[in-house]
């Protein structure tokens, strides 16, 4: 009914996007399944959906990268056919990736121009694209040095050049992908001023996203996806976060996570003056000391490449402490006394990492196999010679029923379960041991909304066995509603602490960006006034 | 004195005519290699143009239609790379490898077959070859001491594919530096993607980076066999398409450190073919085959740690393929 709504309105004003059926198969998956979409021109309009939901499928479709299998796109009112992304160029769609495509080792204004130069000698097409650039950068407000390395750049100016690159190409419908996952909430801030100036010019903005709170700041309609097809057009006003994610997920979904408050006892985990250098002598880690506490969470913010994977590195024993100290379950363990991953793990340290392709699984390997990566001495999952096959099954078994890992196939390659389901075993694989101290670095990264929740209950329920849990996420959203206090990192320091109930993204944000801190704000190097 | 400057500007002038091979070989690999197609194949391409300008140079007696045949021998196995490595995403080094196998077999068998000389093809002589040239004035200013010696014995007197040679780096570097085609080509090699979602073809762009390298290749071969030699003997690269290789990576993927480069090993062989057999002060005479083996551990040497961190183009030797 709604959609009939929207055909009709978008007749009159003949959208921007029109959609009709678009199917699209990768070998038995249908990533897309008659999908219909309208874009309204000059709106914000956000497609919203969990991973696999096949949004970047559509996209992709849309900007050329892959050819529809049946379907049709329309743009202002006119069949098109896009072959390639220099067909979507041309018809005035542009895209800025979820991961730049941008050389680092180029100026801003080579990537802005690559693809699209005036002349065969590159003096004459620079000279040309600097003058567009310069009445781009004024009319949209996206300052940004021409000259600069763009690999130099903080995350938030790159992606100003992306968008940069789309508008010099002429682009009247931007797509942008997953957009705010690498910025500070006050580079978001800026993001969303710039989208909505080019609303106000006539541009039309698709936003493609998992995170709820950005439909509700930003967008004029919603469209959610799941799996491959649209389940629902939305005006935004009329709407809300609980709506979106039931539509998202096909059911209820609880938002906040449930907790009662922390009740804090003795210290378990201590890291005291930690001070690391890397191979090039610069600090990862400058100074840093923290206590977690028995019953608490603790929750490490900060943008991501600030120290929290070398710390998460040190107190797990992967990196040997150089200088200062960590005091683990009353062992202290520093230069003198060094302890490698598996004495960590003896003095009852569990750790999820924050990378499970590269630390916390083998994704080759089966999932019974993964499930006991750390614990594969233990004598309980081995005879006398040879593994225990039955005993490594039966455990593997016994996590999947308590986590609810689907498909509950301890055979199965690991590689075949989805992101959720691998960050679930890896998860139980560290919480069923009931570690007096668990570490867990982003643990909701590349998870479906409705397992978030899961994982968030199985953390704080082991907080309140009386166990002591530190959480590093880059999601301020999960630092706030799972921790009970949060210290925040910046290039390798602690710039301050706070506790969960006075936190709010505001003052996070600021700390995370050190723009509290009253020193220089080094993220903005690259802008000109 | 002037038996000193005469062996200098002589050894000067051997480095001139080795070098030329590998500044050539490095050129067109610096093609490839920016667009991030790992060349390894150099020494193949150049093989197979030196047996392809002798033999037609042989038959038809003209040194220019050796040269053409050579380029175009050299292109045809560059573009047999780039099936392989662009169409097919195939492993670059595996293919490399398997064009210099290629081309070290055929050119002895069809030597064999069509010349009956042992793989070698017949001595060229007259029109067939390339011979100096002497640059204007060169007699003239010839008594002019130092800087007269310089000009007639080490700049002028050498055949037109020297002068071609050296030509190509700068031409390179306006090329790489100068124009939209070297904007793409540095691109393509750091980030396809980047390439491919502005709308430019990667696989078109990189077909012609290995076109251009097989171009290069084959005037590397023709000077082989039809200008510094008069014939084509089996193996007459000798693995100047692997030391060319090395120099690029000394210097960088940049033309002029890799001119440099080339020159240095260059130099190098130059020095080892003067002081064999020469006793030196303190050493004594040093054995031929340490002296000749000495460009080879230098590259070695040089390579694991002298230069510092060698920066490659960020996607070489990843094949592209759109479907992610």
């Amino acid at each position: 009914m709604l959609s009939q709504d929207n055909t009709s309105q978008g007749a009159a004003r003949s959208p921007a996007i029109d959609l009709r059926k678009i199917n699209k198969s990768f070998g038995p998956v249908k990533a897309n399944k008659d999908v219909d979409l309208i874009v309204a021109k000059g709106s914000i309009h956000g497609i919203i959906g969990e991973n696999g939901a096949g949004k970047s499928t559509l996209m992709s479709i849309l900007y050329g990268f892959y050819e529809a299998d049946s379907g049709e796109i329309w743009v202002n009112g006119k069949l098109t056919s896009i072959h390639s992304s220099k067909d979507a160029i041309t018809t005035g769609i542009g895209m800025v990736h979820q991961h730049f495509m941008l050389i680092d080792t180029f100026t801003v204004l080579e990537n802005v121009m690559l693809g699209a130069e005036q002349s065969s000698s590159l003096k004459q097409s620079k000279k040309s694209a600097r003058a567009e650039l310069q009445r781009l950068s004024t009319e949209f407000g996206l300052a940004v040095d021409p000259d600069a390395m763009t690999g130099d750049l903080a995350v938030g100016l790159q992606q100003r050049v992306e968008i940069l690159k789309a508008l010099y190409r002429g682009a009247e419908i931007l797509i942008l992908d997953e957009p705010t996952g690498v910025l500070t909430p006050q580079e978001v801030q800026q993001l969303f001023d710039i989208l909505q100036a080019l609303r106000e010019r006539g541009v039309s903005v698709m936003l493609i996203t998992h995170k709820l709170q950005e439909i509700i700041a930003i967008t004029d309609e919603v469209t959610v996806m799941r799996g491959g097809t649209m389940v629902a057009p939305r005006e935004t006003a009329k709407t809300n976060k609980e709506e979106l994610a039931e539509l998202m997920v096909g059911r209820k979904v609880l938002l906040r996570v449930d907790k009662e408050p922390a009740k804090p006892q003795q210290v378990l985990l201590e890291a005291k003056n930690l001070t690391l250098l890397d191979s090039a002598g610069i600090a990862r880690l400058d100074d840093v000391s923290l206590q977690v506490r028995a019953g608490e969470i603790l929750g490490i913010a900060g943008v991501s490449g600030n120290g929290q994977t070398e710390l998460l590195d040190v107190l797990s024993g992967i990196s040997a402490v150089q200088r200062g100290s960590v005091v683990l379950n009353g062992v202290n363990i520093d230069k003198n006394n060094v302890l490698n991953a598996k004495d960590f793990r003896h003095l009852s340290l569990g750790h999820v990492a924050e990378d499970r392709h590269k630390q916390g699984m083998v994704t080759q390997f089966s999932a019974r196999e993964c499930a006991i990566m750390g614990f594969q001495d233990e004598p309980e999952f081995n005879g006398r010679l040879l593994m225990d096959n039955a005993a490594v099954t039966e455990h593997c078994a016994s996590l999947m029923q308590q986590f609810d890992v689907r498909p509950n196939n301890p055979h199965l390659k690991a590689a075949n379960f989805s992101g959720g389901n691998q960050q679930k075993l890896c998860i139980a694989r560290e919480i069923e041991r009931q570690p007096k101290v668990l570490l867990v670095g982003q643990p909701t990264r590349g998870v479906d909304i409705g397992a978030i929740e899961f994982i968030h209950q199985q953390i704080v329920s082991l907080r309140d066995a009386g166990n002591a849990v530190l959480v590093v996420s880059v999601e301020l959203e999960e630092v706030m509603s799972l921790c009970d206090r949060i210290v925040v990192m910046f290039e390798g320091r602690i710039v301050g602490e706070m506790a969960a109930v006075d936190a709010d993204a505001q003052k996070l944000g600021l700390l995370m960006g050190n723009a509290g801190g009253g020193d220089s704000d080094n993220s903005t190097t690259g802008v000109v006034s | 004195m002037s038996d000193f400057m005469l062996i200098a500007v002589s050894t000067l002038d051997a480095t001139i005519r080795v070098s030329t091979p590998l500044i050539l070989c490095a050129m067109a690999g610096l093609f490839s290699e920016r667009s991030g197609i790992v060349d390894i194949g150099l020494e193949g391409k150049m093989l197979a143009g030196a047996f392809a300008a002798a033999a037609i140079a042989a038959v038809t007696g003209s040194a220019w239609l050796g040269l053409g045949a050579a380029i175009s021998v050299s292109i045809c196995m560059a573009l047999l790379h780039g099936f392989a490595c662009i169409t097919h995403k195939g492993n670059q080094v595996v293919s490399g490898l398997a064009i210099n196998i290629l081309a070290s077999g055929l050119t002895v068998t069809l030597g064999i077959a069509w010349f009956h000389q042992g793989g070698q093809t017949p001595l060229l002589s007259g029109d067939a070859r390339f011979f100096s040239i002497d640059l204007p004035g060169a007699l003239a200013v010839a008594d002019i001491p130092v800087l007269g010696t310089i000009y007639t014995q080490l700049i002028s007197g050498h055949n037109a594919l020297v002068y071609i040679a050296f030509m190509t780096v700068p031409v390179t570097w306006w090329l790489v530096y100068q124009t939209r085609f070297g904007l793409r080509l540095r691109a393509v090699g750091e980030n396809p993607q980047a390439v491919d979602t502005a709308g430019i073809s990667v696989f078109w762009l990189r077909y012609r980076a290995v076109i251009c390298a097989g171009l290069l290749c084959g005037i590397a071969g023709a000077y082989l066999s039809i200008a510094q030699n008069a014939s084509f003997i089996r193996e007459m690269s000798a693995g100047k398409g692997y030391i060319a290789l090395a120099a690029l990576i000394f210097g960088k993927w940049r033309p002029k450190t890799a001119l440099l480069a080339c020159l240095l090993f260059g130099f190098l062989e130059a020095l080892t073919v003067r002081l064999e057999g020469v006793p030196l002060p303190l050493i004594g005479e040093v054995p031929a085959q340490l002296m000749q083996a000495t460009p080879y551990i230098l590259t070695v040497v040089l390579l694991a740690g002298f230069i510092g961190k060698a920066i490659a183009p960020k996607s070489i030797g990843i094949p592209y393929s759109k479907e992610r």
